[in-house]
C-alpha cells in the first residue's frame, strides 16, 4: 500500500513537472475554438446558403483589404461551391474592377477574372488562408490533437475574427489592438459587429454567425474540390475493398494446397 | 538468371522460336517472374511490391504534374494553385504525388528494417544493399527538390537552410553553395535546375531498382531463417521454394491493395494531415518562418544534424584539434552524412556468423531498441533545436553511431546465436501446423512476426 502511494506520488510529480518543461518550448500562444463546421469529417460537404452568406461578409467586411488572388468569379457558380446562378455571378463580378493590361486600364471585373489582390502590404491574401494557419496542434508535437479535430484553419480564422479583447495600444505611430486567437497584437481592427450586415437569406447576423459564415466561405476557397475529394475517397475505397476481397480469396485459394501439404509432412 | 535450380522458358510454337533466336525477351521475363522464391517469406516481405508501385505512382502522377506547372519563382506556387482548382482532377494528382512521396518512404523504411532484422544485406547479398542505399540517397534528393517546387514558405527556407549545408563546408563552402544553387540564394535558377533534376532523378531510380532486382534474383531472395535454399537439384529446390507467380504476385498484390486503402483514406480525407500549413504561403525570402521543419520523412537525420551544438564536449574537442576548421555546424552535416554512410557500410559491420535476427537473442533487444530510437529521432527532430530537446537527440544520435559501430560488431563475438532450422521447408511446415492449430505441438513455436 505504502508502496503504491510512493509511486502515485512520483507519478503525479513527474505529471506537473514534465509538461512545465515542455510546454515552454512548444509554445502554444492562442486561444483556438473548436467550432463545427459541415464540412467536416469524411461524410461533411459545404453548406451553399452559408457559402453564400460567406461571400457576402467577405463581399462587406474583408475585401476592402484583403484579396482572394486565386479564386476566379467563375468558380462562385461551380458545383459544391456557393452555386450563385450565373447572371448573378457575373453581376456580382462587376461590382469588383480588375487591371487589364491589354486596355492598359482598370475595367469591371469578369467571370473569367481572378478577385483583386490585397489592396495593401499589411493584408495577406485569403485565398488559401484556412489551410495557411493550423488552429491545432500537438501534444508535444505528436499531432495527436490535429488528428481528433483537423488541422484548425477554419477555426483559426473564427477564432480570430471574435478573438478582440477590446484592448488597444498606440506604437511607433499605428494602432494595434489585442487578439487572444492570434495570442498577441496585431495591427487589423476588429470588423464584425452585431447586426453590421443583413443577409439576404434572412438570418440574423451576429458576430459569431458572420465569423462561421466567412470562415467556411475561406475553407471553400481553399479547398474548392473538397466534396469531389472526399466522394472520390469512397468510390476507390469501395474498389479497393471489393479488389481486395477478392485477392484476398485468390491468395487463400492458391496457397491451400500448399499448406496442405505442409500439414500433412 | 537466378543460381537456385528452376524450369526456364522453352519456346513452343514458330512464331515464339523465331523471336527467342533473335530476342530472347520472353525468356527473360519468364525467368524473371518464375524465379523460387523461398516459401516462408512473411508479410514484411511485401514492400518491395509496394515501393515498386510508389515509383510509379510519383512517375506517373509527376509527369502529369509536369503538364500543368511553371518553373519560375513568380509563377510556381500560382501554377500548383492552378494543378488545384482548374486541372480536371488536378487536386488528386497533387494530392497523389504529395502522400505518395510520404507512403514511399514509409515503405522504404519498413523495408530496410525488415532487412536489418532479417539479416538481408548480409553476404552474398551487399551489392543489394548497396545499390538500395544509393536508391534511398537519391530518393531522398529527389524529394526535396520537389519538395522546394511548389515555391511555398517552407519550400523555399527549406531549401535555404539544406543548401546552406553546403556552405558550411570550410574553404569551398560557399563557392559550392553559389555553384549548387545557380545564385548566391535560392532563386529562379535553383528553382529551374531543381525541376530538372527531380524529373531526370527518378529515371535513375528506375535504373537502380532494375539493377537491384537482378542482384537479389541473382543470389535469390533472403527468408525469415536466413537460411539458404537448398541448390542440389531442381527438386531439392524446390522444396524449399515456390515460383514467385502465381503465389507471391497474389500474396503481395492484396497486401499492396490493403496498403493502398490506408493511403486512399489520408489522401482523400485528410491529404493535408502530414504536411506543414506554412507550405500554403508563397515564399518570401523577407519573411523567416517560425520554425523551419523538413518532411516528416528527413526528421531523424534533421535531429542529428541539429543535435551538435557548440557546447558539446566533442564539438569542442574535435573544433580544437581540427584548429578551428571544423566547428559545430560542419560537424553536424558530418553526422548526419555519416549517419547514412555507416548505415550504408552495415554488411561490413555486422560480425555474426547467423543471419536472421530470430536466432540472435541480443540483437533483438538492440534492433528494437534501434526502432524505438529512429521514432523518438524523428520526434525530436519535428520540436525545437533547444532545451531538452537537443539533449534527446544528442542521446538518440550516440546510439545510432554505437548501435553500427560498436554493438553491430562487438555482438557477433559476445553473442551466443540458437540453432536455426536446417531447411526452409522445415520451418516452413513449422509454421503451417502451428499457425492451422491442429497437428502441431510437434516444433518449436515459430516467432511472432514483427509489428508490420
Amino acid at each position: 500500500m505504502k508502496l503504491r502511494t510512493l509511486a502515485l506520488a512520483v507519478a503525479a510529480a513527474a505529471a506537473l513537472a514534465l509538461p512545465g518543461t515542455m510546454a515552454e518550448a512548444t509554445k502554444v500562444k492562442g486561444e483556438v475554438t473548436n467550432f463545427s463546421f459541415s464540412f467536416q469529417g469524411p461524410f461533411g460537404s459545404y453548406d451553399r446558403n452559408q457559402l453564400q452568406r460567406g461571400l457576402q461578409v467577405f463581399h462587406e467586411a474583408c475585401a476592402s483589404c484583403h484579396g482572394l488572388q486565386y479564386v476566379a468569379f467563375r468558380t462562385l457558380s461551380d458545383p459544391n461551391g456557393p452555386e450563385l446562378p450565373e447572371d448573378q455571378m457575373r453581376a456580382f463580378a462587376d461590382m469588383y474592377e480588375v487591371w487589364d493590361p491589354a486596355l492598359r486600364d482598370w475595367r469591371p471585373a469578369e467571370g473569367n477574372d481572378h478577385f483583386p489582390e490585397s489592396q495593401f502590404e499589411g493584408a495577406p491574401d485569403l485565398s488559401l488562408m484556412t489551410k495557411a494557419r493550423a488552429g491545432f496542434s500537438g501534444p508535444y508535437g505528436l499531432g495527436i490533437n490535429q488528428l481528433l479535430k483537423g488541422i484548425g484553419g477554419p477555426e483559426y480564422v473564427a477564432s480570430f475574427l471574435l478573438g478582440y479583447t477590446g484592448e488597444e495600444d498606440f506604437q511607433a505611430g499605428s494602432m494595434f489592438y489585442e487578439n487572444k486567437a492570434y495570442g498577441g497584437w496585431v495591427s487589423m481592427a476588429p470588423v464584425l459587429f452585431d447586426d453590421m450586415i443583413e443577409y439576404a437569406d434572412g438570418t440574423r447576423a451576429t458576430e459569431e454567425q458572420m465569423a462561421l459564415d466567412v470562415a467556411a466561405f475561406l475553407t471553400w476557397t481553399a479547398e474548392p474540390k473538397l466534396v469531389e475529394r472526399k466522394r472520390a475517397g469512397f468510390s476507390g475505397l469501395i474498389i479497393l475493398a471489393v479488389l481486395g476481397s477478392l485477392l484476398y480469396l485468390t491468395n487463400k485459394q492458391i496457397w491451400a494446397p500448399v499448406k496442405k501439404r505442409a500439414k500433412e509432412s | 538468371m537466378s543460381g537456385i535450380p528452376h524450369d526456364h522458358y522453352e519456346p513452343k510454337t514458330g512464331g515464339e522460336k523465331w523471336l527467342h533466336r533473335r530476342l530472347p525477351i520472353v525468356g527473360l521475363i519468364y525467368d524473371t517472374i518464375m524465379i523460387p522464391t523461398p516459401k516462408n517469406l512473411n508479410w514484411m516481405w511485401i514492400w518491395g511490391i509496394v515501393l515498386m508501385f510508389c515509383l510509379i505512382l510519383q512517375i506517373v502522377t509527376g509527369i502529369v504534374l509536369a503538364m500543368h506547372y511553371t518553373p519560375h519563382v513568380d509563377m510556381a506556387f500560382a501554377s500548383v494553385e492552378h494543378i488545384m482548382r482548374n486541372v480536371n482532377g488536378g487536386h488528386m494528382m497533387r494530392y497523389l504525388h504529395q502522400n505518395g512521396a510520404m507512403l514511399f518512404f514509409l515503405a522504404v523504411y519498413l523495408h530496410m528494417f525488415r532487412n536489418m532484422y532479417y539479416g538481408s544485406y548480409k553476404t552474398p547479398r551487399e551489392v543489394t544493399w548497396i545499390i538500395g542505399m544509393l536508391i534511398y540517397l537519391l530518393m531522398m534528393a529527389t524529394a526535396f527538390m520537389g519538395y522546394v517546387l511548389p515555391w511555398g514558405q517552407m519550400s523555399f527556407w527549406g531549401a535555404t537552410v539544406i543548401t546552406g549545408l553546403f556552405g558550411a563546408i570550410p574553404g569551398i563552402g560557399e563557392t559550392l553553395q553559389t555553384w549548387l544553387l545557380g545564385g548566391p540564394a535560392v532563386d529562379n535558377a535553383a528553382l529551374n535546375r531543381f525541376f530538372s533534376l527531380h524529373y531526370l532523378l527518378p529515371f535513375i531510380i528506375l535504373g537502380l531498382v532494375i539493377v537491384h532486382v537482378w542482384a537479389f534474383h541473382h543470389t535469390g531472395n533472403n527468408n525469415p531463417t536466413g537460411v539458404e535454399v537448398r541448390r542440389g537439384s531442381k527438386e531439392e529446390a524446390e522444396k524449399d521454394t515456390l515460383p514467385f507467380w502465381p503465389y507471391f504476385v497474389i500474396k503481395d498484390l492484396f497486401a499492396l491493395v490493403v496498403v493502398l486503402a490506408l493511403f486512399w483514406v489520408v489522401v482523400a480525407f485528410m491529404p493535408n494531415f502530414l504536411g506543414h500549413t506554412d507550405n500554403y504561403i508563397e515564399a518570401d525570402p523577407l519573411v523567416t518562418p517560425p520554425e523551419i521543419v523538413p518532411e516528416w520523412y528527413f526528421l531523424p537525420f534533421y535531429a542529428i544534424l541539429r543535435a551538435f551544438t557548440s557546447d558539446v564536449w566533442i564539438v569542442i574537442a574535435v573544433n580544437w584539434l581540427s584548429f578551428g576548421i571544423i566547428d559545430a555546424t560542419f560537424f553536424g552535416v558530418l553526422a548526419m552524412f555519416g549517419a547514412i554512410f555507416v548505415w550504408a557500410l552495415l554488411p561490413w559491420l555486422d560480425t555474426s556468423s547467423v543471419r536472421s535476427g530470430r536466432y540472435r537473442p541480443m540483437f533483438k533487444w538492440w534492433f528494437w531498441l534501434f526502432i524505438v530510437n529512429f521514432v523518438v529521432l524523428t520526434w525530436a527532430g519535428a520540436m525545437p533545436a533547444e532545451g531538452i530537446y537537443t539533449n534527446i537527440a544528442l542521446i538518440g544520435t550516440t546510439y545510432w553511431f554505437a548501435y553500427f559501430l560498436v554493438i553491430m560488431p562487438l555482438l557477433g563475438v559476445l553473442e551466443k546465436p540458437t540453432t536455426p532450422p536446417d531447411t526452409i521447408e522445415q520451418d516452413f511446415n513449422e509454421t503451417v501446423k502451428a499457425q492451422s492449430g491442429k497437428g502441431g505441438g510437434s516444433g518449436p513455436a515459430p516467432e511472432q512476426v514483427p509489428a508490420e
